[in-house]
């Protein structure tokens, strides 16, 4: 009950801050098996997204979010449990576990996820160079559709380090599928599927 | 019998008047678009060319925007005064989020925009509700002019300094200053000439004129063969036009007369003024899309969700504060 009122309340929010549009350019919004990534600016990079999502997708799509960060108070932990139904990872690796095996197991149950294969939030107009998360899920399921987005303008609303956000027009660009090649080498799929994320940007 | 209803009109309280009048507009607007909705059924004559189904699409469009307004009017006046300020002070926050979108700001320029957006609108369409007007007109070109460099300053970023600013200001005093006058119009009475709680026919009277001065501009210059005017800011826009668009808009200001509370010549001035101020006010914001390499505030391929807004408001943005100035200076209330 607080969750789904909260959940409409950050919708709402994000509405009237960003607008959040969706322009779906490449592939219709579709209830498949979709892992989508997008470049990452800014903590509301993922709220950003989850909202753009139609409502019928919302519920069956889980953003991955930093165990760090989105664990660090009661509230973001909520939030991104009851309200995002998150996935968490550790960005360091501790000891011998896998940090793929969260989002492994959320792939395993069917729901499709979303990814920020940047890692970390980036300060730059380009995205980084990607990490290997995505190549290796996509080699393990190599049914799930692979989705790159653009998220346009969201680091203006609000840049990192500041804690009020300002209404700017945001938009997600959702682009054409991106396919592993067979016998593909792990840097030039990344490489191709950063240049998707990025072609997104002008288009 | 036009002279009966006119005396009939006199005999009401001014609340039925302004209903009286809503009634009529509304009945114009239902008439126009039924009109339109049947021309679709046409099939011969100029049917047949695409030019004039586009055209009629134009046409479409403007009437549907002049549904929104005259409804987002409608509720303004019918709910009281605190539900206009509110979605007048809703509209402001949306135009402002359009211009910012398109005038990239800096990381530095953040704590200036949380200013703009949550203190300055507010604060301003608050002294709007409440009839502070002698700082309501004031405190956005002294107070906020002041205060917003100085929130950069304070951020540290000097680069581009004056520039980030002046876009900032340009944005406040646009889209929230202009923007405000419009409330301030509703609340605005004349006690000794007898006008109280008819704000709603000033506000009518300015938007009326000004629209209709825009409108004949728009239709002249796309009639027009000769080259427009100043084809660096505006490729439609020519002297005579204009001319003949304030023109139309003054005489329409004078067949107003009877609601507003100026007489005859007052009116045709008080219309010319607010036109000048519109129609010129809309040729500086093409200025500033043409800089921006815009064509209109709503269409930038990437940055959807501006939906031009700015674009239908931007004339009343100029023209409510030089009317609402003129209007308190030349009564002295």
């Amino acid at each position: 009950m607080l969750a789904k009122a909260m959940s409409l309340f950050l919708l709402g929010l994000v509405r009237v801050l960003t607008g959040a549009q969706a322009r779906w350019y490449g592939c219709p919004p579709k209830a498949e098996q979709r892992i989508y990534f997008a470049n990452h600016q800014s903590h509301a990079d993922l709220v950003m997204i989850w909202a753009a999502l139609p409502q019928e997708l919302r519920s069956i799509t889980r953003p991955i979010a930093a165990r760090d960060y989105w664990t660090k108070s009661r509230l973001r932990q909520w939030i991104t449990t009851a309200v995002f139904n998150a996935v968490y990872v550790d960005r360091a690796r501790t000891g011998e576990q896998d940090p793929l095996e969260p989002l492994v197991q959320a792939l395993e149950n069917g729901d499709s996820i979303i990814l920020f294969p940047e890692g970390t939030r980036g300060h730059a107009e380009e995205p980084q160079p990607f990490k290997a998360g995505l190549y290796n899920l996509a080699l393990r399921f190599p049914d799930v559709v692979l989705v790159p987005a653009w998220i346009d303008n969201i680091q203006r609303v609000m840049p990192k380090g500041e804690v009020v956000p300002v209404p700017i027009l945001c938009s997600v660009t959702f682009g054409a599928p991106v396919k592993l090649e067979p016998g593909e080498e792990r840097r030039a799929f990344l490489d191709r599927a950063r240049a998707a994320v990025v072609a997104l940007r002008d288009a | 019998m036009l002279r009966d209803f006119y005396h009939f009109l006199r005999t009401l309280t001014p609340t039925e008047q302004v209903a009286a009048l809503f009634f009529i507009v509304f009945g114009l607007l239902v008439v126009i678009s039924v009109g339109a909705f049947l021309m679709t059924f046409r099939t011969e004559g100029r049917a047949k060319d695409p030019k004039w189904h586009e055209e009629l699409a134009d046409f479409r469009r403007l009437l549907g925007t002049s549904w929104v307004m005259v409804v987002i009017f409608w509720i303004g006046w019918a709910a009281g005064h605190v539900v206009a300020t509110l979605l007048f002070a809703a509209i402001a926050f949306f135009a402002l989020r359009e211009f910012i979108t398109l005038s990239p700001t800096r990381r530095g320029d953040h704590r200036s925009l949380v200013l703009a957006f949550f203190v300055v609108l507010p604060v301003q369409f608050w002294l709007a509700a409440t009839r502070h007007f002698d700082l309501f007109t004031v405190f956005i070109p002294v107070y906020v002019f002041l205060a917003i460099p100085l929130v950069s300053a304070l951020g540290g970023d000097t680069q581009r300094f004056l520039e980030r600013n002046a876009k900032l200001q340009w944005g406040i005093v646009v889209c929230v200053y202009g923007m405000s006058h419009v409330p301030a119009l509703l609340l605005l009475d004349f006690p000794q000439r007898n006008y109280v709680g008819k704000g709603a026919f000033l506000v009518f009277f300015v938007v009326f004129v000004v629209q209709t001065c825009m409108v004949v501009q728009h239709l002249l210059a796309r009639r027009s063969q000769r080259p427009p005017s100043i084809p660096t800011v505006s490729r439609s826009f020519h002297w005579t036009s204009w001319l003949l668009g304030m023109a139309v808009g003054s005489m329409a200001g004078g067949a107003l007369t009877f609601i507003t509370p100026f007489a005859p010549g007052q009116a045709v001035a008080m219309a010319f003024i607010a036109c000048a101020a519109g129609s010129l006010g809309h040729l500086v914001m093409k200025a500033l899309k043409r800089d921006r390499g815009v064509p209109a505030w709503g269409h930038r391929a990437s940055v959807t969700g501006a939906n031009g807004l700015l674009d239908r408001v931007d004339a009343l943005c100029f023209a409510a504060p030089v009317f609402f100035h003129s209007v308190r200076w030349y009564f002295g209330v």
